[in-house]
């Protein structure tokens, strides 16, 4: 078994006294890509925001490498769902990515040579290095998703989250945006959150199913009663790259 | 008015207030503009007018207390005030604002009616009055601008990230709640020095004109700053040679002129994206 980087143990959430997460143990390593499926309003976002320290689960425990989540956070590169940020915003593809290393400067200092360097790699990585003095608005969809995934790599993270990456991407964009994580899985596992269960199945290592409860087996398999029991209705679905049929048609009675 | 610059210390003043405040709006009006701060900046501009009235009311226990330094300590309180009240409770951030606004200008028009006598400038911090700036008040402009651009000079990078993509920037572990306040201070600060040139009612103004008329023409940052300055400028001492030679009232003359340069910004980027587009677009 390789190095655990995340584990949740029994872990709680709650707002308002209303479960948003029921007893959580999960956990990843070393060489996983896990593809997270969901329903929305399934808790796919909130489980993220537990790795990154945001959210205190009411009950059981979240460690990062080993950390506490907001020590662990340093070594997690972080790609939030497509933030409707102002497109005439006054800022460029560099100034975007330098911010992701503003967990390693300090304040009341300016960006280092280092932190430069660390930048222009980050884009290279992403195909992005062209487009680095362009006006962050001026990008398609695909390209600025590259962006924000250079953002997240500039920290030289241990661990990679993405949150629904390719609500803002053309379907062409898709297949090379896939390419590049499938390159970025050699260097660190990725924990990649999607609705489209079918396109993700192709190319994560492992899935598993949220809404509110886990459903995992720390494999690429679900069974149509983890589906069923997740999403309340029968899903068409792919494994292993083959499409069928897992589940009967769904007949009223 | 060259003439009336060499002759009168008070043209010469009005001069220097006038850059100086040009200074604190170019580069904390260019945050207010990006960070889409239009309307709480409103609340902390108007709610100073209750620091104004308790340092006129106070002003006659202690001596050394004015007007201006009321609005300083009321106006850095209310606009913490603010930004704590808006992100701590579920109060809609329109209506936290709505109220600290008006709270704020009722608590200043209470205390002057509780101080006895004639209070003859009053209009002049709604309204404004740069001809009448003194030294002192320079002075306090100086210290004010020196103040807000170190600090921006500390925080620019941490600025920009909250300003661009806050939520990253908590997920990053940014105390991205403590610069939002400070943000919210160096406000406050330019609130209280710009109340002598435009006055109260008009400080909104001078926040969001020049910002807005310099994001026409970059995609930079701290160029934007560098440029709304400049537009402040303009705005400021043609706006003071108009209103010398035609006799109007300086803070709204230069309110007027900075609208005026505005519009033709606008005009301008427009015919030129029509220009560009025409050439690109071949004709059938």
């Amino acid at each position: 078994m390789s190095e655990e980087v995340v584990k949740l143990n029994n872990v709680w959430v709650q707002y308002d006294g209303t479960p948003v997460l029921e007893d959580i143990s999960l956990s990843i390593r070393k060489d996983d890509f896990l593809g997270l499926i969901g329903p929305n309003g399934g808790g796919k976002t909130t489980l993220l925001k537990l790795m990154l320290g945001l959210i205190t689960p009411s009950r059981g425990e979240v460690t990062i490498l080993g950390e506490s989540p907001q020590k662990g956070r340093k070594h997690i590169g972080y790609v939030p769902q497509h933030s409707l940020f102002d497109r005439d915003f006054p800022i460029n593809v560099m100034e975007v990515v330098l911010t992701g290393r503003l967990n390693h400067t300090r304040p009341f200092n300016w960006y280092s040579k280092v932190d430069r360097k660390a930048a222009l790699e980050a884009l290279e990585s992403v195909d992005m290095l062209e487009l680095k003095n362009r006006q962050i608005g001026m990008l398609s969809g695909g390209q600025q998703q590259r962006v924000f995934v250079a953002r997240a790599l500039v920290g030289e993270p241990k661990l990679l989250l993405l949150d629904e990456p390719m609500s803002n991407v053309d379907a062409p964009m898709q297949a090379e945006f896939y390419e590049l994580l499938e390159r970025l899985k050699q260097r660190m596992p990725i924990v990649l959150v999607s609705h489209d269960i079918s396109a993700v199945s192709v190319y994560v290592s492992k899935i598993a199913c949220l809404n509110r409860k886990l459903y995992y087996h720390e494999s690429k398999e679900l069974t149509p009663e983890d589906l069923e029991a997740a999403y309340q209705c029968p899903i068409q679905m792919i494994a292993h790259g083959v499409p069928h049929r897992v589940l009967k048609e769904h007949t009223h009675e | 008015m060259i003439d009336a610059i060499l002759h009168y210390p008070f043209m010469q003043r009005a001069l220097i207030a006038g850059l100086l405040a040009a200074v604190a709006c170019g580069i904390i009006g260019t945050y207010v503009v990006v960070k889409r701060m239009v309307f709480i900046s409103g609340g902390i501009s108007h709610a100073s007018f209750g620091g104004i009235g308790l340092g006129y009311y106070l002003s006659q226990y202690i001596s050394w207390v004015t007007p201006v330094y009321g609005a300083l300590v009321f106006t850095l309180f209310s606009a913490l005030g603010m930004g704590l009240i808006v992100r701590r409770t579920r109060l809609s951030e329109d209506t936290v604002i709505g109220i600290m606004w008006a709270v704020g200008m009722a608590i200043g028009i209470v205390f002057i009616g509780l101080t006895p006598g004639y209070t003859p400038d009053l209009f002049s911090y709604l309204f404004g009055s740069i001809l009448t700036v003194s030294i002192s008040d320079l002075i306090m402009m100086a210290v004010l601008d020196a103040i807000i651009i170190a600090l921006v000079l500390m925080l620019y990078k941490e600025f920009l990230a909250i300003s661009f993509d806050q939520e990253f920037g908590t997920a990053l572990g940014l105390p991205t709640q403590r610069l939002y306040l400070i943000l919210l201070c160096l406000i406050a600060l330019t609130v209280v020095l710009l109340i002598r040139v435009v006055g109260i009612i008009l400080i909104i103004a001078l926040l969001t004109i020049p910002p807005a008329t310099a994001r026409q023409h970059t995609h930079n940052l701290k160029n934007m700053m560098l440029l709304s300055i400049a537009f402040g400028m303009v705005a400021v001492l043609g706006g003071l040679w108009l209103s010398y030679e035609l006799d109007l009232r300086s803070g709204a003359t230069i309110i007027l002129l900075s609208a005026v340069i505005f519009a033709a910004s606008t005009l301008f980027t427009r015919l030129r994206h029509r220009k560009r587009n025409s050439l690109e677009t071949p004709a059938d």
